[in-house]
């Protein structure tokens, strides 16, 4: 009979996928804002190495929850993890968290108002308004003063932000905490806050789609996903009073102050730096992965790569629209990769 | 030889007679073995309560019926108010059953009253694939199709013509409460046609005939069909409530997104279910995740209500008309 | 005009109006129908080529790929769900029919009542506490058990009624022959009623092939090619899901296509479920 045959084909594959040992994988999940450098990477790695490395871009909330959970050989984030999580995963994963910086970015405050192309101006005084729902049409006094030159339509502003918790919205309520302190008082940061106004996006993808198919939206998303998807983005007013667009020289130029003192975990931020060319909403992100790890391949595969990362993996960050790190971070960071361990020993 | 084995088997037989005080060993068996997998059915959706009431203990110890009456969704502060999740999944699911159970009724009809046979199997067929399509396609329709029409069509026809009531108000996205509301009122609408459908069938055929004989119109005799069959399809439209509670995919990609209590339907809006979808992989803290497993829970215990409800009024109306 | 005519008049014409609107009902709902079969078909068709069921995902930003990978997934997940749904749902319903007069029976009849009307995301959770959290890793096989246990209602009802329609006279006559009432029940009446179960059972396996929301925190998702059960997978619906949402139109192509080939698996699966159904009344 037909139907048993198609029943018997399906027992059939599960037994055979049981049986059958395919190469080295590993699992990872955590942030969408670097997912397109991820991806490039592991494509490349697997071509070189035969080793598979799994991403799937859940978020960043994600990715520190799977790595505390251990549900995933590595995470990922662009939010640091804070003391209280080192401390879970530390307890239920009986090792430290390593966070290794893998490459910069910038979170650009992407727009589309038929009408208006490039060059929008925009501070961060004016940026928190619009996200507390205060100022709400695009020909807002507030919004004219920064672009006497630009013909605002009296069009209402549609905000957008991620519905789910990320590392890009760290990023950006960081810099509104920083520069406003309504929002700090009534929001704050984190990678998921209760917005006061808008419309939510599942992924760095979900909030650009929604920007994309509305007049009149502003969002916010990765430097990569609105160059792209050629959605144009604001140019931000920074600490020293410029208006800089983000691009991997202005990103850099926020890390330089950075990196000069950066902590010895490396979970830094780097919002609102100091420094005349630097772009205000740029962030490092990391990769997530525990000091000690029980498996022992799977130690030595994940070694490997990281180090690749730093060196040949860094020459593909500028064509996917990420800062490649400052030669003084990849240093600390090689360091960092030599203290991980397989069951306590150390990996050639 | 041959006697032996068979007195010793007899033997046996009285012995597993006195010990089961059953006539057949192998029955015994089957019997409990077919009730072993009857049990672990039972202990399945006992035990689906239970793990999601472990699962969300610290959540209902620190907020206790709170959780459902606060409107604070912040998982920054750490506080979790279910409302106007509550909010957005009762309204998206009665405003669908109020788009859709009528015409369902109306195909209900079609199909068991007017249809010519020739053409009630084929229309009954297309209706059912309606409950086939995948709701994740619902959902790629709904963001490609649906959504850019009513933003660009609907919204700004609505709020022109209908503008001065609070419904209509606001700017229109397209994603949001509207869009929500009509794709679940498509995918309820083959659920409660295909069931009423049948409850309408089930009425006794004496019945028209009856109304027929003493002059009735089709639509007389239609009205006695829909009194007698009121209660299985009030049923049907429960049924396809609880469809609409808990459907997921299709709502998170149109919804919006927003846990927001806003009377427009412009506005976005945000269901339990879409909340879950949306969130559970990236709850960073427990405290988090035993909120998002609390939700799973009220979900539960509403559809096992919904569901329930639902289930007796089919039955008392099909024990009353003594189908079968 | 005489007013009993009147009144005939007017209730041959509210009449006519009122079938007239269930007429226009039906056609309405077909309207929906034909517009996701429209539009899947027509967007959809133009990137269905052989390479899309042999080749894998490209990264972002190239074109091309396929989704080789997700559609073993898809059979991969569904098997597991099967291998889980089918012997609980049929031996459950068995159980039912011929043992479940009494209270413990009605409680597990309500029970696969409730259970089907359980929202999969629901299914999702709990899978995910019991299974993903203790194994410590996103698998296909914690997606498969949720897709499982979404199985079991389908089935056992099916397989409940299915049995209860196989006539008495046929047990009867295997109970007068001295065998013994499992061996009846085996060899008589579930062969009998093998083929209607069987209808059951695929219509469980095809729903199960478009769940997405229960597999988004089990199965997670795979780039790559797997077929292991202790890994993540890859699945056409949540490919659907993040391919929809992505903002590159390469993407959204491939979703559309994603969703072709999904309807056209489950399809497959009731076609086969509709000729069963059929065969099984010709031979009655």
């Amino acid at each position: 009979m037909k139907f048993q045959k198609i029943i018997s084909a399906l027992f059939l594959t599960v037994a055979f996928s049981m049986l059958t040992h395919a190469q080295l994988q590993l699992n990872g999940a955590g942030a969408t804002f670097p997912y397109v450098i991820y991806s490039k990477w592991f494509d490349e790695y697997k071509k070189e190495t035969g080793v598979q490395f799994n991403y799937q871009s859940i978020g960043s909330g994600g990715g520190i929850k799977q790595v505390i959970e251990g549900t995933v050989d590595f995470g990922a984030s662009d939010g640091p993890m804070t003391d209280q999580q080192l401390a879970d995963a530390q307890k239920k994963q009986g090792t430290t968290i390593l966070h290794i910086p893998t490459v910069m970015g910038a979170d650009v405050v992407c727009y589309n108002v038929s009408g208006i192309s490039k060059g929008l101006n925009l501070d961060g005084e004016t940026l928190s308004n619009i996200f507390l729902g205060k100022i709400i049409k695009w020909n807002d006094g507030r919004i004219k003063k920064l672009n006497p030159k630009i013909n605002l339509p009296n069009k209402s502003i549609v905000v957008a932000h991620r519905s789910d918790g990320s590392g890009t919205t760290f990023i950006f309520t960081d810099y509104l905490t920083k520069v406003s302190k309504e929002w700090e008082t009534k929001v704050g940061k984190g990678t998921s806050v209760n917005w006061p106004v808008g419309l939510g996006g599942k992924g760095n993808e979900g909030v650009a789609g929604l920007v994309k198919q509305m007049d009149g939206a502003i969002g916010y998303v990765e430097l990569a996903y609105a160059v792209q998807n050629k959605i144009h983005y604001a140019a931000m007013k920074n600490k020293s009073g410029n208006f800089v667009e983000a691009e991997f020289a202005s990103v850099s130029a926020a890390a330089e102050g950075a990196s000069k003192n950066m902590p010895e975990d490396l979970r830094v931020s780097i919002t609102d730096a100091d420094g005349k060319d630097a772009y205000p909403i740029s962030g490092f992100t990391w990769l997530l992965v525990y000091q000690n790890m029980k498996n022992e391949a799977k130690a030595n595969a994940l070694v490997k790569f990281l180090k690749w990362s730093m060196k040949k993996g860094q020459t593909y960050a500028s064509g996917l629209y990420y800062a490649p790190l400052p030669k003084a971070v990849v240093k600390m960071c090689e360091k960092k990769i030599d203290l991980i361990t397989a069951n306590g020993k150390k990996i050639k | 030889m041959q006697a032996n084995t068979k007195q010793t088997e007899h033997k046996r037989n009285i012995f597993l007679k006195k010990i089961f005080g059953s006539q057949n060993f192998g029955d015994l068996i089957f019997e409990r073995l077919t009730l072993l997998f009857a049990v672990f059915v039972f202990l399945l959706v006992i035990l689906m309560g239970y793990e999601m009431y472990i699962g969300s203990k610290i959540s209902i110890e620190k907020f206790g019926w709170s959780f459902l009456t606060n409107s604070v969704w912040d998982p920054v502060q750490e506080i979790y108010g279910a409302l106007p999740i509550i909010y957005g999944t009762v309204v998206s699911s009665f405003l669908a059953l109020i788009l859709s159970v009528p015409l369902s009724i109306g195909i209900a009809i079609f199909l068991s009253e007017l249809s010519p046979g020739w053409l009630e199997k084929p229309l009954s067929f297309l209706v059912e694939l309606l409950a086939g399509i995948p709701s994740v396609v619902y959902g790629l329709w709904g963001i490609f199709v649906l959504v850019p029409w009513i933003r660009n069509d609907v919204e700004p026809f609505l709020s022109e013509r209908l503008g001065f009531l609070p419904f209509f108000r606001g700017a229109p996205y397209g994603f949001g409460m509207l869009a929500a509301v009509l794709i679940l009122s498509i995918m309820v609408l083959p659920i409660v046609a295909s069931i009423s459908r049948d409850i309408l069938k089930s009425v006794p055929q004496s019945q028209r005939e009856a109304a027929l004989a003493l002059g009735a119109t089709r639509w007389q005799s239609t009205k006695i069909v829909l009194k007698d069959a009121r209660s299985g399809i009030f049923g049907a439209t429960m049924l396809g409530l609880g469809r609409a509670v808990g459907e997921t995919m299709a709502v998170t990609m149109v919804i919006g997104n927003r846990a927001l209590i806003s009377p427009s339907l412009f506005d976005p809006a945000y269901t339990m279910a879409s909340v879950i979808a949306n969130e559970f992989s990236e709850a960073t803290s427990d405290m988090y995740l035993s909120a998002l497993i609390q939700l799973a829970l009220v979900l539960f215990v509403i559809t096992i209500f919904i569901n329930a409800f639902a289930k007796l009024l089919v039955w008392s109306m099909e024990r009353k008309l003594g189908t079968r | 005009m005489n007013p009993s005519k009147f009144f005939h008049i007017k209730r041959k014409v509210t009449s006519v109006i009122m079938m007239s609107l269930s007429l226009v009902a039906t056609l309405i709902a077909l309207v929906p129908l034909v517009f996701i079969f429209y539009y899947t078909i027509s967007k959809g068709i133009s990137y269905l080529n052989i390479d899309f069921f042999i080749a894998m995902p490209k990264p972002v930003g190239e074109t091309g790929g396929g989704m080789a990978n997700a559609i073993a997934g898809t059979l991969l997940l569904i098997g597991i769900g099967g291998v889980i749904g089918i012997p609980v749902g049929v031996m459950t319903g068995t159980y039912l029919s011929e043992f479940g007069n009494n209270k413990f029976g009605s409680v597990v009849r309500f029970l696969t009542d409730v259970l089907s009307g359980v929202p999969s995301i629901v299914v999702g959770v709990v899978a995910y506490t019991l299974v993903v959290i203790p194994m410590k890793h996103f698998s296909a096989l914690a997606g498969g058990i949720a897709l499982g246990i979404l199985m079991i209602p389908t089935i056992t009802r099916t397989t409940e009624e299915m049995i209860k329609l196989v006539p008495h006279s046929l047990r009867e006559a295997g109970l007068a022959l001295g065998i013994p009432k499992w061996k009846t029940t085996i060899l008589i009446v579930l062969k009998t009623a093998w083929k209607g179960i069987a209808t059951g059972i695929l219509l469980g396996l095809s729903r199960a092939a478009g769940e997405t929301a229960p597999l988004l925190f089990t199965a997670l998702g795979n780039r790559f090619w797997s077929t292991k059960v202790g890994q993540p997978i890859a699945s056409l619906s949540v490919y659907i899901y993040d391919y929809a949402k992505a903002p590159f139109e390469d993407w959204n192509q491939q979703a559309w296509t994603a969703a072709l080939v999904l309807m056209l698996m489950i399809s497959i699966l009731s076609l086969t479920f509709r000729i069963v159904t059929r065969s099984k009344y010709k031979t009655k």
